[in-house]
């Protein structure tokens, strides 16, 4: 049906996945539109379907819950490292694959096939093509359209690029990580569905991140207690005196979260302030209390 | 509920919408049009279809309001004939985009040679997209720019089932409802159409394929038209089922055509729609939790 050459055996691949999951989904009806759209891509003699068929993908296949079985995900996992379809739907998971379907082993065309889409997209497909870039090829060369949703004021379009997408953790500079994570924050959204959150700490967000918080505190307004995860390894003498009047003051989640930033932090000042809260740090000792209790 | 199938959101705050929204408004539309001076070229023009597609569709949606929009090279803006060149070069595939109700607002400003050849091609565009249609009519020399309007839609062999007159007054009802066509009325506060004069013609004329609008904008305009309108109708006795067609039926049945609106898209929304684009709805607060799963990783 179609005169395309396997483009790299990733995203082929990858277009089998998409294809496995969406025919156990579609009706064959709409099934039929998408495979038939794929193969008109793949020939790549009408430049203009790419966007078309992108635009139209929700009126065709419906955008109900893809929804995938565990075993499903694990697949996707297996077929991608870290993908988490989470919260996706059929008409996203459509879009990917339409996208997917344009990639000629010409990773450049590729890259510009892809600028000309995301030029006029609307809401629903930039979320889309978000979720999708870890599917995508040339990596590197979409970085940008990463970059510019981190930006967006708005919070699904962000949320498409740092919620349970293994794309910023693998392509993001230190400096665009650390934006990603302050914003998060900023705009009120929650720092635990990032990937890579723990392993990508460093000490320069280390440093936003506590000044983030003093200005929210002079301002009288509250810290989100998942703000600690990303300081303790980094926290100095003054750091440590205010994560230790946290764990003696606060209540709660806001102790559990400065004991848990303390327990990261190499310093001595920090070990005789986490001391002072026995229960807590054997909590953290046998693994009662982690990162993953605070919200 | 109420539907206000003609606002221009892009120009208005959140007050209006969160005022909007307490008052029953429950989807807007906004037909894409001239922004109070003209553009200069095609990017901005792009930008600005991207924009009504985009930001403000989210932002109607964080009220709880559902907001639709129509494509479309305005009037005015067509006589500039290099810019409405590469303008009509980036409609179709805005058009098709998810939300768009119709190719609108077309139609005359000035009646000009380049207005009436724009005109044209995009009631052509309509009917090959197979989407409504929704008509503006023009201040100056309104009687007849109305008829001629209405002629060259039928000769285009758009049906008018599917074409909404905009700006209607007692002057042109007549003959839109005679030929077919859904006659739309904006209510304003110094122009235009009152809410009183409105009541008078769904007295006399009845409710079928008539339908209230704001048409609110950058000008003095009032976002809540339709829904005041609708109090002053039942202050004087017209009936609930004849207000609900004027003030929401009437808009969904003519615009639902596109299939790119419904009912459910407010009253039971797409669990995707309801986790990204429409929240702080009374559907939420009735109780249902939109459905995130928890993450594996």
């Amino acid at each position: 049906m179609t005169n395309a050459k396997p483009a790299s055996p990733q995203t082929e691949t990858a277009k089998s996945l998409l294809l496995g999951w969406l025919s156990a989904r579609l009706s064959p009806e709409a099934f039929g539109w998408l495979e038939q759209q794929v193969a008109v891509i793949s020939c790549g003699e009408r430049a203009q379907q790419l966007g078309i068929a992108v635009g139209l993908a929700p009126r065709k296949v419906g955008k109900a819950d893809l929804d995938l079985t565990p075993s499903e995900r694990e697949d996707g996992r297996r077929a991608r490292k870290d993908l988490d379809t989470t919260g996706w739907s059929v008409d996203q998971a459509a879009r990917s694959l339409l996208v997917l379907a344009s990639f000629k082993g010409d990773e450049a065309a590729f890259a510009s096939g892809l600028d000309r889409i995301f030029v006029s997209a609307e809401i629903g497909e930039q979320i889309a093509l978000l979720r999708g870039l870890p599917l995508f090829p040339a990596a590197k060369r979409v970085v940008p359209h990463a970059v510019e949703g981190v930006r967006s004021a708005m919070q699904p379009i962000f949320e498409a690029v740092a919620h349970r997408n293994p794309f910023p953790r693998e392509e993001f500079s230190e400096a665009q990580w650390n934006q990603m994570v302050v914003k998060t924050l900023f705009i009120g959204s929650t720092l635990a569905p990032i990937q890579g959150l723990d392993e990508r700490r460093n000490p320069e967000l280390a440093l936003m991140l506590f000044d983030y918080a003093r200005e929210r505190r002079a301002a009288g307004r509250p810290v989100s207690h998942e703000l600690w995860r990303c300081v303790g390894p980094f926290a100095g003498a003054r750091e440590v005196g205010e994560l230790a009047n946290m764990l003696a003051n606060g209540v709660g989640m806001e102790a559990k979260a400065a004991a848990l930033a303390l327990s990261e932090c190499p310093l001595p000042e920090a070990r005789s302030a986490l001391a002072a809260t026995p229960a807590l740090s054997a909590a953290i000792g046998n693994g009662h209390l982690t990162w993953n209790d605070i919200v | 509920m109420f539907i206000d199938p003609h606002a221009h959101m892009i120009s208005r705050t959140t007050d209006d919408y969160e005022a909007m929204a307490k008052a029953g408004v429950v989807a807007v539309i906004e037909p894409a049009f001239w922004i109070g001076q003209a553009r200069t070229n095609a990017g901005s023009y792009a930008d600005y279809l991207s924009h009504i597609l985009g930001f403000e569709r989210f932002r109607a949606g964080q009220f709880g309001v559902r907001h639709y929009c129509c494509i479309g090279l305005n009037s005015k803006e067509a006589n500039n004939e290099p810019l409405a060149e590469a303008v009509m070069e980036i409609l179709p595939g805005f058009a098709t985009k998810e939300g768009v109700v119709a190719i609108g607002e077309i139609g005359y400003d000035e009646q000009t040679a380049l207005e009436d050849k724009y005109f044209r091609l995009q009631l052509d565009l309509a009917r090959d997209l197979d989407l409504p249609v929704m008509i503006h009519t023009p201040h100056r020399d309104k009687k007849r720019g109305a008829s001629r309007s209405m002629d060259v839609i039928i000769e285009h062999k758009v049906d008018p089932s599917r074409v909404v007159i905009d700006h209607v007054n007692e002057e042109t009802i007549q003959e839109v409802r005679d030929r077919g066509f859904w006659a739309a009325f904006s209510i304003y506060p110094h122009s235009k159409m009152t809410a009183e004069r409105m009541v008078a013609l769904v007295k006399t004329f009845g409710p079928e394929r008539l339908i209230v609008d704001s048409a609110c904008d950058w000008g003095v305009s009032d976002p809540l038209s339709v829904p005041k309108t609708a109090k002053l109708m039942a202050e004087h006795g017209l009936s609930e089922d004849a207000i609900r067609k004027v003030t929401y039926a009437n808009a969904l049945a003519v615009y639902g055509q596109s299939g790119q609106m419904a009912e459910a898209d407010w009253l039971a929304p797409a669990a995707i729609d309801q986790r990204t684009l429409y929240q702080g709805n009374t559907v939420l607060r009735g109780g249902q939790v939109p459905r995130v799963d928890q993450s594996e990783s």
